[in-house]
């Protein structure tokens, strides 16, 4: 059940791309809702997306 | 006159219902999918419109479905492996040096996209190729996997690859200064 912050890095990523299955999807909620340092890495992640798109 | 390639794109739905109820794993269909509508593009030729085209795809998936199950087998990892990036985490799975904020204020900086675009220029070309669909022009995946033949999974990877990089490059080059 518990992920460990290699594995939610990763769901974090396939989340950007498309809908995680719902236990994924739990098991990353409630990780990010106790780890600091993957809700970080989440809010970089879509920081990336934005800078991406305001590439031209 | 619908072309080969239009006539087994539309046994798609079909041949996921199929590899489906064999794997009892949707993400694990899909690429058996994907993997037999690449290979039945490539043999066309041995097509050769002899037989009826569900069934002869259907042929080539069980193969796949076959190769899946065996690799299920031999490798209980759910997730592929991307070992590259281990060393940003400890033995426990844990960020060796956790993520920091980014100030949004760099998204007005011109300097940050100079640093932003020599690190694109660093990644592998079909990891930058993957990302750039994705991320630029706003592609989904199985369009993405379909235009580099390669399968969800390898997909998902390449695309996670590219951002656990850049992340990377961004942090040492840009706002660890």
């Amino acid at each position: 059940m518990k992920l460990t912050c290699k594995e939610a890095s990763r769901l974090v990523s396939q989340g950007l791309d498309r809908r995680l299955g719902p236990w994924d999807w739990l098991r990353l909620r409630l990780h990010l809702a106790i780890c600091d340092a993957c809700a970080a890495f989440t809010r970089q992640m879509e920081f990336l997306r934005r800078a991406i798109q305001r590439l031209d | 006159m619908k072309t080969f390639a239009t006539r087994v794109e539309e046994e798609r739905p079909y041949l996921l219902r199929y590899a489906s109820l064999q794997l009892r794993d949707r993400h694990a269909a899909e690429d058996c999918v994907q993997e037999t509508l690449v290979a039945a593009l490539a043999g066309e030729a041995s097509f050769g419109g002899r037989s009826n085209l569900r069934t002869w795809l259907t042929g080539i998936l069980k193969h796949k479905i076959v190769d899946a199950i065996r690799r299920k087998s031999r490798d209980p990892e759910p997730l592929p492996e991307t070992a590259e990036f281990d060393a940003l985490f400890d033995e426990t799975g844990h960020w060796g040096e956790p993520p920091t904020a980014w100030p949004e204020s760099s998204l007005e900086q011109k300097q940050f996209f100079a640093v932003l675009e020599k690190c694109l220029a660093g990644l592998p070309a079909k990891t930058a190729q993957a990302f750039m669909m994705r991320e630029h022009m706003g592609f989904e995946t199985d369009e993405i996997c379909k235009e580099l033949a390669v399968t969800p999974t390898h997909c998902w990877v390449l695309l996670y690859r590219a951002r656990m990089a850049l992340k990377e490059c961004l942090q040492t080059n840009w706002f660890r200064k």
